[in-house]
């Protein structure tokens, strides 16, 4: 821990913090814009569902998993044409927003259809009886109902972006992934290394304490905790 | 005639096989009808209720509400239908993420009505079912008869003409549930709600229906006037459901009878409560009779009166005192097992 060492981790980190919080929060937002839709049209199109619909099913789901299956490395390498074609460059933490995005959409969609699908099929029928079109029964019913579940959806969600934007700074996106590889890694400095990986955790940690309080509480005004 | 059920079939394909949930239900109810509909489970009671509710459509036949068939309505013939049909469940099916105010808003909601409008109407609901001070409470704080109070309220919340109960007090323990039939029973006076319920319990029949339907094996087995019904039950179905709901005899009193040795079920309504049969059979026939059981139900339109006896005596004296109950038209079964 050398005067210099610790000059250059008040130089790079701080920035590098905030370009990983900056990837992470508007890749989670786009990912929710595009995912929340999916996930929401996965239910409702599925077997039994207010608005069964099998071929629209099949075909979101096989889209879902086609973009589950690649590994993040991959997907980032093979959507550079795409990244340059909507930022202009594919270098940058700018330019990592597209692959996490894509990354993170299908997981979110994933993860709302499971929720949604908790909701109780009775209280959908009740819902049904009362009159409620399908616009009443997506926002009055089955969103508030599964929110705890949701919230915690998207937390898992940022935490993997945080893990998914350490890889995009491999290949250049910025962000604390690149502050490990470049000096950690490449230049063998420990320390760098150290205290990128605890800022990496604490990151996770904050962002997992802050989506369970949420849930937490949203549970608890519903009257369900003690 | 409010609700016509003309010749419904439900058929349900699974792996191949086909269940019939319905087989050729028809049933008219009337306007101001508190109409049960009784079925072990599995009979297709529910099956019935989902399709009055438009939840589930029938393999065949019509369903007609004001005599437009319900599966085939335009879309304003089909919001006045919906508004004009509420429904309560046994699980209650409240949202939990709405406090109780709020579960009573989502109907007028859905329906368009002003804020104003829709405050004033949950304050004058929440007065109906007693329920002023939980207001502002979450289902999840809410006793089972609470909920179910909730339940009642929202679906009454655009003055429905029809309330269909799913088994409405089957969750709830026995108090609770006169509670909530004392208030469904309430409803169809004052405010001359038609109700559809469908049960397992005789009790529910007793306490609040005028009319009831025996259902068995998607067949309706019985129909009538719940007095009816009651006075003299002809379905073995029907008959198990009387009997469960009232007394049973321990075996031992069934293996001694004999010529000498008779058990029986004497019934009496109304004015035939007040005259001394039992005496002057006794005092008649030299025949002993011994009272072993005696209860009274309660209908809502009738009390009728049940004994059961034990008469001994010489084989041909009771022939004779038998003989007597049959003149003087008395309501009698002779018991065997």
């Amino acid at each position: 821990m050398t005067p210099e060492n610790i000059d250059l981790a008040f130089s790079l980190l701080p920035l590098q913090l905030c370009n990983t919080i900056y990837m992470v929060c508007v890749s989670a937002f786009f990912a929710v814009l595009i995912g929340l839709p999916i996930g929401i049209v996965l239910t409702i199109a599925s077997k039994g569902h207010i608005k069964e619909n099998l071929k629209l099913y099949k075909m979101l789901e096989t889209l879902v998993n086609i973009g589950r299956s690649f590994p993040f490395a991959i997907l980032m390498v093979a959507l550079i044409p795409v990244t340059r074609w909507i930022v202009g460059t594919s270098l940058g933490t700018t330019a990592s927003i597209v692959p996490l995005t894509i990354a993170a959409a299908p997981f979110i969609a994933r993860l709302v259809e499971t929720s949604l699908k908790e909701v109780d099929r009775n209280i959908l029928e009740a819902a049904l009886v009362m009159g409620s079109r399908t616009r009443h029964i997506i926002a009055k019913v089955l969103l508030p109902e599964s929110l705890p579940s949701i919230v915690q959806g998207i937390t898992l969600t940022v935490v993997n972006l945080i893990g998914y934007s350490a890889m995009a700074g491999l290949v250049g996106g910025g962000g604390l992934g690149q502050v490990a590889i470049q000096y950690g890694y490449n230049r063998f400095n420990t320390f760098i290394m150290t205290v990128t990986v605890i800022l990496l955790i604490v990151l996770v940690q904050v962002v997992q304490w802050i989506g369970n309080g949420i849930a937490h509480r949203i549970i608890k005004k519903r009257g369900k905790i003690g | 005639m409010i609700l016509e059920v003309e010749a419904v079939s439900k058929k349900y394909v699974h792996a191949g096989k086909t269940a019939h949930a319905l087989k050729d239900v028809s049933l008219c109810i009337e306007k101001g009808d508190v109409y049960g509909i009784i079925g072990l489970s599995g009979a297709g009671k529910s099956t019935l209720i989902r399709c009055l509710a438009k939840l589930v459509t029938p393999s065949s036949g019509r369903i007609l509400f004001h005599g437009n068939d319900i599966a085939h309505m335009d879309k304003t013939t089909l919001r006045t239908f919906r508004k004009n049909i509420g429904m309560i469940f046994q699980h209650f099916n409240l949202l939990s993420s709405r406090t109780v105010a709020g579960n009573i808003a989502y109907p007028l909601e859905i329906a368009g009505v002003p804020r104003e409008e829709q405050n004033r109407r949950i304050d004058e609901l929440l007065g109906l079912v007693g329920l002023q001070e939980k207001k502002e409470a979450y289902p999840a704080q809410l006793s089972g008869g609470e909920k179910q109070r909730v339940g009642i309220a929202r679906a009454l919340a655009n003055n429905p003409e029809v309330l269909l109960c799913d088994e409405a007090t089957s969750a709830l323990d026995p108090k609770t549930t006169r509670e909530i039939l004392d208030l469904l029973n309430n409803i169809n006076k004052n405010l001359h709600v038609t109700i559809v319920l469908i049960t397992h319990e005789m009790e529910v029949i007793k306490r609040i229906c005028n009319k009831v339907a025996v259902i068995d094996k998607g067949t309706i087995v019985e129909e009538g006037l719940v007095s009816d019904v009651f006075w003299d039950p002809k379905h073995p179905i029907t008959k198990h459901f009387l009997q469960s709901s009232s007394h049973d005899l321990p075996e031992e009193f069934f293996k001694v009878i004999s010529g000498q040795r008779k058990l029986l079920r004497l019934r009496f309504k109304g004015k035939a409560a007040g005259e001394p049969i039992i005496s002057q059979i006794v005092k008649t026939f030299h025949v002993d009779a011994n009272i072993l059981l005696g209860w009274i139900d309660k209908l809502k339109t009738l009390i009728i009166g049940t004994l059961i006896i034990e008469l001994t005596g010489e084989s041909e004296n009771i022939r004779n005192a038998l003989h007597f109950l049959d003149q003087n038209a008395v309501h009698y079964e002779v018991l065997e097992k």
